[in-house]
C-alpha cells in the first residue's frame, strides 16, 4: 500500500499503543492540536488523553518525567517538538537518561523512547533548523535512530520500544510527506544495521535521515555520467554498524559521506575516521564529506540552499573521489 | 477602563489617542499584508500573526523611552514596528533581502534592530527572558536608568527559563518589566491544560515582583498600566510584571487548523476587538470624524504599500556572502593578530 513517512509513523504509534498498555505518548501539543507535524493527529480520540498526554511547554520537565516513568515500569513514548527544543532537556537526557543504568551499577534501566523532528530546509531559520542527532550520537548510553524510509519510519519505533535502554529517534522534517510503498504486513525492523540503498561499485555515498533522498537523487545523476554509486542509509546513527561501512569502502574504494549536520566535529568526521582507521588500505581516494555549511542556518532561501548538503555538491563530491587515484 | 474613563483619557488628549488607533491599524495593516504575502509564497518559513493583540505592544510601546530595550517573541510584526523599525524593512526581512532589517537571515521570527534597541525576535518560548534580565544587568551596573521590556506568551510561563528568570531579576532588584500576552493558548494549549494555577500576574507575585492583570483589548488601560509600571521600575522599585488578558483572533501559524477551540469562542473575542473598540470610543467622543479615520486608513495603506514596494525592489545577498556575521568583523588585537587576515579567526 502507498502511505506516507508521517502516515507510518502515527501507524507505529498506534501499534505500540494496542500491543502494550505501558506505552504512552507525551508531548506538547500531541493531542488536542493533532501533533506539531501531526503525526498524531486523531490518537487523542482513540487513547483518550491520559495516554496522548498534552504537556505544557516544559521540555527538561516532561523529558525528565519520562525517565521517571520509565524507572516507574511504563514505556513512554515522549515527543520533542522539534530538536531545537531539545536542547531545553539536554541535561535529563545526558545526565539522567544516559547515565543512570551504569551510575547504579547495573540496577537502573531507562527503556525510554524520545521522539524528535530534526534538520533545516523549509526557511525556519536558525532556532528551528537545527542538525544536532551527530551530537547526540557521541554519548554513550543512548541509541540514536534515524528512519529515513517509510519502512523505517513504520518498524523502528516497536523495537526501539523493546531496547532496555534510551532510544532517540530523529525524524527528517522534509520526510514527512514523502511517500512510498509499504507492505500490508510491514512491521518491525532491526535497528543495528545499515541498509545499501543503492547498489553501485565506483563509489560509496554514505548518509542517514534527511540527506538520504537528496544523495539517491545524486546518484542518479551520477549514473548519467557513467558513475555507479552505492548509497548506504546508516539508519542508526549509535551505535554505527561498522561492518557495514567497511564492507562497501571494500567494495567501492571510495567514500563520501554526506551529513546535514556542521563539518567539524560531526557524525560524518566520525564515520571518516572510522574508514580511515579501518579501511586505509583500502582507499583509492580521501574520503569526501558533504555537511552543511558552518553558519547558523539563514532564512534566505537561496542562502539556506547553499548551506545545505545539495545534490550539486555530492556529486561534485564524489567525481572528485573517482577522479583522483590513489 | 469604564467608558467614562475613556472618555476622560479622550477628552484630556484626543491627539494622543489618535496616535495609539493609528498604531494599531499600522499593525493590522501590516500583518494583513503579510498573510496575503505569504499565501503568494513571497513570505516563507514559519508566520505568526498577533492580530487581535495589537492593543498590548501599542500600549506598552507608548509609555517607553528611546533608549529603553525591548526583547520579543516570534510573534514581533507589531513589536519591532511599533519600536520604530520601518515597514519597509520588516517586510524586506520577510522577503529574505538583503535590504531587510537582519539582511534576509532572520526572516519573520528574529526581527533585530540595533538603532531602536529591539533584542529581538525569539524562536525559542521562554528564551527571551533571560536575555532581558541580562540587559537589565547591565544598566544596574552601569548606573542607567533605562528600562527593558520583555513580552513573551503565557505558554513560556511553564518554562523553567521563565521562573529562573524573575528569580534573578527579583532577587537582583533588576529593572525588567515582564509583560504576559496571555492570549489563552500556547500552540492549541488552552492555560488551563498547561498552568495549575491560571492567574498570571499571583503566580508572578510569588517572586516578589509586583504583578497586576490588565484588560489587554484595551489600549488605553494597557497604556495607563504600562506607564504606571514603567515609571516604577525606573525610580528603582525592581522587576515588574503584568498580565495582559488578550486573544489571538487568527490561527497560532499558518500551518494549523485550529482543531482545538471553537468558531464561537473566536467570534466572542472578536467583538472586543482593539481597534474597533478604540474607534468607537473616538466616535462617541466627537473626536473620530469620517473623513478622519478615512485618512488613517488611506496614510497606513500607503505606508504598507510602499513596504511592500521596497521588499519587491530588494535584491539577494550574494551567496559569497553566506558566512558573514558567524564571527564579529572587526580589526584583530595586536595580541590576536599574527599572521591571519583580519575578522578571520581560526579557521572555517
Ligand atoms: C522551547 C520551545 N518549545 C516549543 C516550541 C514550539 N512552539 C512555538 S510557539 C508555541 C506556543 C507558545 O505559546 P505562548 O507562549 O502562549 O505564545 P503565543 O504563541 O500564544 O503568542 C510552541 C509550543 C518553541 N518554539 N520553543
Ligand atoms: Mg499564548
Amino acid at each position: 500500500m502507498k502511505t506516507t513517512y508521517r502516515e507510518a509513523m502515527r501507524a507505529a504509534i498506534r501499534d505500540a499503543m494496542r500491543r502494550d498498555e505501558r506505552v504512552f505518548l507525551m508531548g506538547e501539543d500531541v493531542g488536542r492540536y493533532g501533533g506539531g507535524f501531526a503525526v498524531s493527529l486523531g490518537l487523542l480520540e482513540e487513547f483518550g488523553p491520559s495516554r496522548i498526554r498534552d504537556t505544557p511547554l516544559s521540555e527538561a520537565g516532561f523529558v525528565g518525567a519520562g525517565i521517571g516513568a520509565a524507572l516507574g515500569g511504563m514505556r513512554p513514548i515522549v515527543e520533542v517538538m522539534t530538536v531545537n527544543f531539545s536542547l531545553l532537556a539536554l541535561d535529563q537526557i545526558m545526565n539522567n537518561a544516559a547515565t543512570l543504568l551504569h551510575m547504579s551499577g547495573g540496577q537502573f534501566n531507562v527503556p525510554l523512547v524520545i521522539r524528535m523532528t530534526t534538520g533545516g530546509g523549509r526557511q525556519l531559520a536558525a532556532q528551528h533548523s537545527h542538525s544536532l542527532e551527530g551530537w547526540l550520537a557521541h554519548i554513550p548510553g543512548l541509541r540514536i535512530l534515524a528512519p529515513a524510509t517509510v519502512e523505517d519510519a513504520r518498524g523502528m519505533l516497536w523495537t526501539a520500544l523493546e531496547d532496555p535502554d534510551p532510544v532517540l529517534i530523529f525524524e527528517h522534517g522534509s520526510l514527512y510527506n514523502v511517500a512510498g510503498e509499504l507492505a500490508d504486513d510491514a512491521g518491525a525492523v532491526d535497528i543495528d544495521t545499515a541498509a545499501v540503498r543503492r547498489p553501485g561499485a565506483d563509489v560509496s555515498l554514505i548518509t542517514y535521515g534527511g540527506t538520504l533522498p537528496t544523495t539517491l537523487d545524486a546518484a542518479d545523476a551520477l549514473a548519467g555520467e557513467g558513475i555507479e554509486a552505492e548509497v548506504l542509509d546508516l539508519r542508526t546513527l549509535r551505535p554505527l554498524d561498522d561492518a557495514a561501512i567497511l564492507a562497501t569502502v571494500a567494495k567501492t574504494h571510495r567514500a563520501v559521506v554526506v551529513d546535514e549536520g556542521w563539518r567539524s566535529g560531526s557524525l560524518s568526521a566520525e564515520v571518516s575516521a572510522r574508514i580511515t582507521e579501518s579501511a586505509f588500505y583500502d582507499l583509492d581516494a580521501p574520503v569526501g564529506r558533504v555537511c552543511s555549511v558552518e553558519v547558523p542556518v539563514p532564512y534566505a532561501k537561496h542562502l539556506e540552499l547553499a548551506t545545505l548538503p545539495s545534490v550539486e555538491r555530492i556529486v561534485a563530491a564524489a567525481r572528485e573521489a573517482v577522479g583522483s587515484h590513489g | 477602563m469604564t467608558e467614562h474613563d475613556a472618555a476622560q483619557a479622550i477628552a484630556a488628549d484626543p491627539e494622543h489617542v489618535r496616535g495609539l488607533l493609528r498604531q494599531m491599524v499600522r499593525v493590522r495593516r501590516l500583518e494583513e499584508q503579510c498573510v496575503e504575502l505569504y499565501s503568494a509564497a513571497k513570505i516563507r518559513g514559519f508566520l505568526h500573526v498577533y492580530i487581535g493583540e495589537e492593543a498590548v505592544a501599542a500600549g506598552v510601546m507608548s509609555a517607553l523611552r528611546a533608549d529603553d530595550a525591548v526583547v520579543a517573541t516570534y510573534r514581533e510584526h507589531g513589536h519591532a514596528l511599533l519600536r520604530g523599525v520601518s515597514a519597509s524593512a520588516i517586510m524586506a526581512e520577510m522577503y529574505g533581502h538583503a535590504e531587510g532589517c537582519c539582511r534576509g537571515r532572520g526572516g519573520s521570527m528574529h526581527l533585530f534592530d540595533a538603532a531602536t534597541r529591539f533584542y529581538g525576535g525569539n524562536a525559542i518560548v521562554a528564551g527571551g527572558l533571560p536575555l532581558a534580565v541580562g540587559l537589565a544587568l547591565a544598566d544596574r551596573m552601569s548606573g542607567r536608568d533605562r528600562v527593558t521590556v520583555c513580552f513573551f506568551g503565557e505558554g513560556a510561563m511553564a518554562e523553567g527559563e521563565f521562573h529562573e528568570s524573575l528569580n534573578l531579576a527579583a532577587l537582583w532588584g533588576l529593572p525588567v518589566l515582564f509583560c504576559c500576552e496571555n492570549n489563552l493558548y500556547a500552540m492549541g494549549t488552552a492555560l488551563d491544560r498547561s498552568e495549575s494555577q491560571t492567574d498570571m500576574a499571583l503566580k508572578a507575585s510569588a517572586y516578589e515582583v509586583s504583578a497586576w492583570a490588565v484588560d489587554g483589548m484595551d489600549v488605553l488601560a494597557v497604556e495607563e498600566a504600562a506607564r504606571r509600571a514603567v515609571d516604577a521600575v525606573r525610580a528603582g522599585g525592581g522587576p515588574h510584571f503584568l498580565e495582559l488578558r488578550t486573544y489571538r483572533f487568527r490561527a497560532h501559524s499558518m500551518f494549523d487548523p485550529e482543531l482545538y477551540r471553537e468558531k464561537a469562542e473566536v467570534e466572542r473575542w472578536m467583538e472586543r476587538d482593539p481597534i474597533a473598540l478604540l474607534r468607537t470610543a473616538l466616535e462617541a467622543s466627537g473626536e473620530l470624524a469620517a473623513d478622519q479615520w478615512d485618512a488613517l486608513e488611506r496614510e497606513v495603506g500607503a505606508e504598507m504599500a510602499a513596504a511592500v514596494e521596497f521588499a519587491e525592489g530588494g535584491t539577494l545577498e550574494p551567496v559569497e556572502k553566506l558566512t558573514r556575521f558567524v564571527y564579529s568583523e572587526r580589526e584583530p588585537t595586536a595580541r590576536e593578530s599574527g599572521d591571519r587576515a583580519p575578522g578571520v579567526r581560526g579557521s572555517r
